[in-house]
Order: C-alpha cells, then structure tokens, then sequence
C-alpha cells in the first residue's frame, strides 16, 4: 500500500501552520465587506431583545430563578449569534468556495493540503462565532445599561472563550453537512430539522424543566445549544441551568470527534 | 540524453468503476513542452491533477524530480504551477489581490510577492486591470491572470490543462506567445490540448491519449509523416473518380467522411497537383497533411461526450 493510498483512508488530520493562511484568505474577504458583515447583525439582536425582552417580557410577569424574562432570554440570544455565524459560515458560506467558487481546489494546487483547507474553513468559522457573540455582548451590555441589569458576573469575558470554542463545534458539525451535500439546498434540511429545534428548545427563551421529562433529557444530551447557552449564561449571571461542568465536558468531547469526522468527510468528497 | 524531470510507470487512476487512466508509461524531459493530446475522456486532466499530488494514484508509480508524489506532495508543489482547465480565480478578490493571496498559500514573503506580481502583470499584460474585480474581466484575460498566478511561485514545471479553450484567435495567439517565452526561459511545460493547431505550435513531443492509454508519441512531424504522409487530397465522393485514384495510387489510404474523400500519401509534394492536372476534378482541394490527421486516424472521427 502507497502512502497515498493510506491517507484517503479514515485518519486524524495532520495539519501546519498553513491553515492559517485559509484563515487568513476568509479573514481578508471578510474585511473587504467589513460594513455589511459588521453592521447588520448588531442589528438582530436589538430588535430581540426589544420584541422578546421588552414587549413579550412585559407580559411575564413570572421569575425564572430569580431572573426577569430579558434577563433570562439575554444569554441565548448571544448564543445564538455564536451558533448562526460559524454554522452558517460553514455551510452556506463553504459550501460555496467549495462547489462554486472553486477555491478550495485553487489552494490545493500549492503546498497547502485538503486537510488543512477545512481546519483553515474550521478555525475561520469559530473566528466568525467569536466576532458575532462579541457583537451581541456588547449590544447586551449596552441594553442592559438602560433597563435591568443583563450581566452581573465580572466573569462576563468568559463569553468570549465560550464563543470561540462553540464556534469551533458548530462549524465542525456544519462541514459534516457540507461534505455531505449534494447541492446547495440540502442545507433546509438541517436548517430546519437540526438549528431551527435548538434555536427553540435549547433553554433559550423558556426553561429546560418546562419541557416535557424526554425532551429535557434529548435537549441536554443531544442539542449542542443547550451547553453554549448554559455557558453564557454561567458567564453573565454566575449560574445556570444545568451544571458548567457537564457543559465543559460536553463541548470538549463533541467538538474533536466533529472536528475529526469534518476532515475525513471532505477528504472523502474532494479526493477520489 | 537530455534529463528526465517527471517519470510515471504503470500509472494507473481508478474511480469506481471507470478506469480512467490505465498503466500508462512515460517521461517528461527537463526543458521540453510536452503535450498530452487524446479526445473528451481520454484520461489527460486525471494525469495532469495526478502529477500535481492532488489526485491519489491507484496503482503503478509517479515521481516528479526524484520525488514520488505519494510521499513528497508539498515539495513538488512547491516547484509545479498549475493551469487548471476550469476558472477557479478568486471572485472576492481584485486581479492584483489574486496573485498576492495565492503568493501567500507558498509561504512567499510580502516584499518579494509584491514583486513578483508586479511583474506578472506586465507579463500577462493586465496592468490596467489590477484593481478590477474577477467578475469583470474577459475570458481572455481570466486565462492570461491564470496563466500569471501559476507562475508567482517561479516553478520549474507548468501544467497547462487546455489554455487556450473557448478563446478568441487574439487571445489565443497572445497565450502561445507566453508560453513560447517561458519554454525559452528554460520552464519544462506539459500541456493538454485537443487543438491540433496548437499543439504544433508549441509541443516539442506530443504523447497522444485514448481511452486512458497512450496510443502514439513522437514530435508533432514525425507524427505528420508516419500516419498522415506529405499531401492530402480532397474530392468529393464519386465512384468514378475513387476507382481511378484506387487505380493511380495503390499504396495511398482513402477514407470516406460524409460525402468527401481523403486520399493520404507519402509520395513527395506535388503528386496530386499532376494527377490533377490530367483528370481535372471539381470540388478537389490539396492541402499538407497535418497533426489532426494524424489524431482523427488514431482515435477515430466517433463522438466523445
């Protein structure tokens, strides 16, 4: 057997310093357009917190644990920004480079290997979860200014690291469907059966306990979501749902098997 | 015995079921352009994408300048640039950020990139174009900045899948220019082609391809005179007029293409001219014989698709 023929088979990825010259190349793009990749989504999360927070808000008069609804409500709107930016960066936006663009194919002809190519997609959609959730903090912290308090921990620059490394999940998860899709509209699919659920069900804008007992159980052990919230929330108020431990654990032991599979997947799509 | 730069024995690329390439031999010498011609299908690109280390081999082995590109992919890269057949340009760049990024991807430093665009520009004369996005240039000059970004890492081999295809004549001659000079410069060029005309122009020695086999390499003349002769003759289908060129040149090969003749012979110039002269036919062109003879007699006049 050639070495060649051992590295299209299933294998932990070997990567350089090169995926950061992908990085770099997303990072440039992303730059160039820097007003309308900047600006309108520090809008999305005013109109949140002003429609939920405020306007729904009002009507709940109920605590949850001590908190007010937008307080409640604040921490996954940051989550869902760090989910969105690297899922959708990492679908949509890959699946593009990749199948339209063609760039992926123009990098591999230099020094710089597939697997590389993908880590560089990974790292650059984590990038655009960090850029996003801190996007939102400050939106969040500036809400907060006006009305109840919505961060209280000085532990509140967790978020970031937080943001980061969900963003690295998240844009794993969603390599596995670009690697996997055959066309562009492929992507409804876990759009709506995959993001659309966690973006509901995942402790954001109601607690896990009010969920029927299965649900509870597949929303903590299954959706992603869920730990990123509870993260951000732990960071802003100093608590949460569920423990940060479990949450920790979760993410660290989800994120390297996507990540792994990520590769291997497009591997097996780019080089037959 | 000039030096060998790229040697592939028994190479052989299989997807699935289709045998794409199937155990091919050949060299590439230092210095030479050397053009892989063969119809839709043959099995060009697949060798091409094989000797730049992106398609893994199945079987047999290839080595570019000493080094197996199962082994040392990132090394020969290094030293290859590659002119893919499909547009694959960055579109979120400008002409002039194309080249620097992709001087980026090979580890080139700022000061020394900036350089090497700048003359690369020239070179593919798109000067006035640098700050133009890709989206608004032509064909034309897509290929020619194509042509620049696989030269910013001053390789040593240049592949070039099809330069020329879709391309106006200006445009076509201005690439043929280019590579005439970097073959000058002393650039080991391989190139894939299914235009004869130009394969003349700029191979030293054309290896032609069919159904993933090598079926024929020489130098494009040599070629000419042993499957195509010195003269073709061109008339239009008669009985009359085939027996009496069947009667005139016995060892001539007539192949009928739709309602044409072609009479090929390796009889000396002229030959045809006199025979006209004494039958005086309608409709009879001569013309030399030339490489798509050659081509059309070996792989055939069947569609490829």
């Amino acid at each position: 057997m050639t070495p060649s023929q051992e590295s299209q088979g299933f294998r932990l990825p070997k990567l350089t310093y090169r995926v950061w010259k992908v990085w770099r190349r997303n990072f440039d793009v992303f730059m160039k357009t820097f007003k309308v990749s900047f600006f309108p989504p520090l809008l999305e999360p005013i109109f949140y917190l002003a429609a939920l927070g405020a306007g729904l808000g009002a009507l709940i008069t109920q605590q949850i644990e001590g908190q007010s609804y937008i307080q409640f409500i604040a921490p996954a709107l940051v989550s869902i920004t760090i989910m969105y930016s690297s899922f959708f960066e990492c679908t949509y936006g890959s699946f593009v480079r990749m199948y339209y663009q063609r760039t992926f194919d123009a990098i591999i002809a230099t020094p710089i290997s597939v697997e590389e190519v993908i880590g560089g997609e990974i790292l650059w959609g984590a990038t655009r979860s960090l850029i996003g959730g801190t996007i939102v903090l400050g939106v969040v912290a500036a809400f907060g200014l006006v009305s109840t308090h919505l961060i209280t921990s000085p532990l509140f620059v967790l978020v970031l690291p937080v943001a980061f490394f969900s963003g690295l999940m998240f844009s794993a998860i969603g390599i596995c469907f670009t690697a996997l899709a055959p066309n562009i509209d492929f992507f409804n699919y876990p759009q709506y059966l995959l993001i659309t659920p966690m973006f509901l069900l995942s402790s954001t804008f109601f607690p896990l306990t009010l969920l029927p007992k299965p649900l509870q159980i597949f929303a903590q052990a299954v959706l992603p979501l869920t730990h990123t919230v509870n993260l951000v929330r732990w960071s802003l108020f100093g608590h949460g749902e569920l423990s940060y431990v479990l949450s920790l654990v979760w993410i660290a032991a989800v994120t390297p098997v996507f990540f792994v599979l990520a590769i291997n997947l497009m591997k097996k799509r780019l080089i037959r | 015995m000039p030096e060998v730069l790229i040697r592939a024995e028994s190479l052989t690329k299989k997807y699935d079921d289709l045998l794409a390439v199937d155990g091919i031999d050949f060299e590439v010498f230092k210095g030479e352009c050397c053009g892989f011609l063969g119809p839709n299908g043959a099995g060009k690109t697949t060798t091409i994408k094989m000797i730049h280390c992106v398609l893994p081999l199945t079987s047999g082995s290839l080595a570019v300048a000493g080094m197996s590109v199962s082994e040392s992919p990132r090394e020969i890269k290094k030293m290859i640039g590659v002119a893919p057949q499909e547009e694959n340009l960055d579109p979120d760049f400008t002409v002039i950020t194309n080249l620097l990024v992709y001087a980026r991807y090979f580890d080139i430093p700022k000061s020394e990139a900036q350089k090497r665009a700048e003359n690369l520009l020239k070179f593919s004369q798109l000067e006035e174009k640098r700050n133009v996005v890709i989206d608004q240039l032509s064909t034309g000059m897509k290929r020619r900045l194509i042509l620049a970004r696989a030269l910013i890492n001053e390789p040593q081999v240049l592949l070039l899948d099809e330069p020329t295809t879709g391309l106006d004549p200006q445009a076509r001659h201005l690439i043929w220019d280019k590579v005439r000079g970097l073959k000058k410069q002393g650039v080991t060029i391989i190139l894939t082609t299914h235009y004869m005309e130009e394969a003349a122009e700029l191979c030293d020695r054309t290896l032609i391809m069919d159904g993933g086999k090598i079926i024929e390499e020489g130098t494009p003349a040599n070629l000419v005179s042993k499957h195509a002769g010195e003269e073709v003759l061109e008339v239009d289908y008669d009985e009359k007029v085939v027996n009496m060129l069947k009667e005139k040149f016995p060892d001539a090969r007539l192949e009928v293409v739709g309602d044409r003749v072609h009479v090929f012979t390796d009889q000396p110039h002229g030959v045809f001219t006199s025979f006209l002269e004494s039958f005086p036919t309608k409709s009879a062109t001569v013309r030399g014989a030339n490489l798509e003879d050659v081509f059309l007699k070996l792989t055939g006049r069947k569609l490829r698709e």
